[in-house]
């Protein structure tokens, strides 16, 4: 076989290159999206650096001016839009992670155990999850909507007082908590089920036969060893959450509506670049937020390590 | 119910501890019934709510009376692929999630087979970076650039634009799932011969077809539903599903039938791939979240 090749001039140039790509493959493999990464990741992160050192606005091709840190001192002082979204985002975030998390568990939970129609159960389950999130901000809409919808329904059967939900600026940030607790508790529960089918039955059984009632085998053992899988579900979630738009847009617009009720550094950041075309503005507020993010980020992997020790 | 009671009273009058346990029993395995069944219907009744009023008349969906007991119509169908055209939207949609798929295929498996064969780890960083960031930090400078060169509005900027959101679902999945491919197959057509390239391609593609159908589905799924880029970046031709049905809200009172329709004509395509491949949208969607 390989003599047959050497004898022929065009499979040795064959086995070279062959050679050659084998000596290679790590890169070549990776190269591609190496390429990929660079040309539409980093150099864009760069660009939004560069741009948030200056006052771009208006037409793309208006020529722009390097004005240094000016944006950046812009929003730090400003108290009316920036610090209020910021703190929408953390309350945001926080709120629907926790009642996600404490959620999920429950529920994976109640489904861990086999019973019939429990194929069933987890397909239902996914749909929320697959559903297109505009859409998914469209259909709360109609539900949440004071006059007609089927919230005000239900309040109205049990007795409760109508309440204005999106539409109230008091409600709107709750409501959307709601909406995304629907719609991204599923996920946790997924990833819990996925941990809990991985985890060995020995310590469970030995607590079962030293008497452990329900609740302690859930606290002392099923818990510490989930801990890894739920910090990772908290930092994927907390990933999404953090950057919620679509339902906002959808059910408030752009601004988070009339009052901002709604508005979250991310709504605020595409409002000032695409509605108002301040590209150096936005481009310096969304490397305030990215950088919150991070820090939040290191913030939850450090908890996460903590509460994997104890 | 009296079956119950037999059971719960009759037999076995001298076990105290499984006659002291039996009733808690029932009632433990009650409670979960009624548990599942509430998980269930939370999640279920919005999407029957807004399937419901999508085939409702107007006047229907604003009566509180009529939830249930209504005259169906097609109306809001009607209206949503006539007079807002949503067949080319759907097209439009179709194309830029099956090329931001292919695209991501082509670049991302030998990608995630490069970071578990040779242990790439600093493309991982990179793959999470993309996670990260926010979608409207990109936007701008794309924004910038592409309409500078004019390519915003075509195809090929929406397909490039969702590999943000397809690529590294993508390497996320099949680095997982090589990572669960033996080596010692490779290993083995190596030594029968094959180059390192060969037994990829010969031996090891093959093998990933799961794999490879898992982060297919799911690319397409979230190229799908995502909104913030074919916002910015499609143009009335180009437009993409998710875009058009913000659009109906735009006007001064809301065709709530209609807008049901179209959310129904978005989400239950999706909902259907999910129903048929269910196990393959569970082990991607939790791809890497386990391992800890």
């Amino acid at each position: 076989m390989s003599s047959l090749a050497a004898s022929d001039p065009r499979g040795s140039f064959g086995n070279r290159a062959v050679n050659w790509i084998d000596a290679h493959l790590k890169w070549i493999l990776i190269a591609p999206s190496v390429i990929f990464v660079g040309l539409l990741i980093v150099f864009p992160i760069g660009y939004t650096i560069f741009l948030s050192l200056t006052d771009a606005a208006g037409a793309v091709t208006r020529p722009f001016r390097f004005v240094g840190l000016k944006n950046y001192v812009t929003w730090l002082t400003d108290v009316e839009r920036f610090w209020p979204a910021a703190g929408r985002t953390a309350y945001f975030t926080v709120l629907a992670l926790v009642i996600e998390l404490v959620l999920g568990l429950a529920i994976a939970l109640l489904l861990r155990k086999t019973f019939r129609g429990q194929g069933l159960v987890r397909v239902f389950i996914l749909l929320p999850l697959v559903a297109t999130p505009v859409a998914v901000g469209m259909m709360w809409l109609l539900i949440f909507e004071p006059t007609i919808g089927f919230a005000n329904t239900v309040m109205k059967f049990l007795g409760l007082p109508a309440q204005g939900w999106l539409s109230d600026s008091g409600q709107a940030l709750n409501t959307l908590i709601f909406i995304d607790v629907w719609q991204w508790t599923p996920m946790v529960v997924l990833i819990l089920l996925a941990g809990l089918s991985t985890l060995p039955e020995e310590p469970d059984e030995a607590a079962r036969v030293d008497g452990a009632n329900a609740w302690q085998r859930f606290r002392h053992i099923t818990l510490p060893l989930l801990a890894p899988v739920i910090g990772s579900a908290a930092i994927l979630r907390s990933i999404d959450a953090l950057k919620t738009f679509d339902i906002i847009y959808a059910t408030k617009g752009m601004g988070g509506g009339s009052s901002h009720e709604a508005e979250t550094l991310n709504i605020l950041a595409y409002g000032q670049a695409f509605q108002f075309s301040q590209y150096g503005k936005a481009s310096a507020l969304l490397i305030l937020f990215f950088l919150m993010i991070i820090i939040s980020l290191l913030l939850l992997a450090i908890l996460r390590k903590k509460g994997t020790r104890v | 119910m009296s079956a119950t009671q037999a059971l719960v009273t009759g037999a076995r009058p001298r076990a105290t501890s499984p006659r002291r346990r039996r009733p808690a029993v029932i009632v433990a395995g009650a409670a979960r019934v009624v548990g599942i069944a509430a998980v269930v219907l939370a999640f279920l009744i919005p999407l029957i709510w807004m399937l419901l009023a999508s085939f409702k008349r107007n006047l229907d969906v604003v009566d509180p009376s009529k939830v249930f007991s209504f005259t169906p119509t097609l109306n809001n169908y009607d209206t949503v692929f006539g007079a807002q055209d949503f067949g080319a939207f759907i097209v439009n949609s179709i194309v830029v999630g099956i090329g931001a798929t292919a695209l991501a295929l082509v670049i991302g498996v030998p990608a995630a087979y490069g970071i578990a064969r040779f242990k790439a780890q600093s493309m991982t960083a990179f793959l999470l970076m993309a996670r990260v960031i926010p979608g409207v930090s990109l936007l701008i400078p794309w924004y910038f650039l592409f309409s500078q060169i004019h390519f915003v509005g075509t195809y090929g900027v929406l397909i490039l634009t969702h590999l943000f959101v397809t690529m590294p679902l993508v390497v996320a999945i099949m680095t997982s799932f090589f990572d669960g491919i033996p080596t010692e197959l490779e290993e083995a057509a190596q030594i029968d011969g094959s180059s390192r390239i060969g037994a990829f391609v010969r031996v090891v593609l093959p093998l990933s077809v799961p794999g490879i159908a898992t982060s297919s589905i799911l690319s397409f799924i979230f190229s799908w539903n995502n909104f913030l880029f074919a916002l910015v970046l499609s143009n009335q031709e180009t437009r993409t599903l998710p875009v058009a049905i913000v659009n109906f809200t735009s006007y001064a009172s809301v065709d709530w039938g209609g807008l049901m329709a179209a959310a129904v004509v978005i989400t239950v395509p999706v909902m259907i791939v999910a129903l048929f491949a269910q196990r393959y949208v569970v082990s991607g969607l939790t791809a890497g979240a386990t391992k800890g």
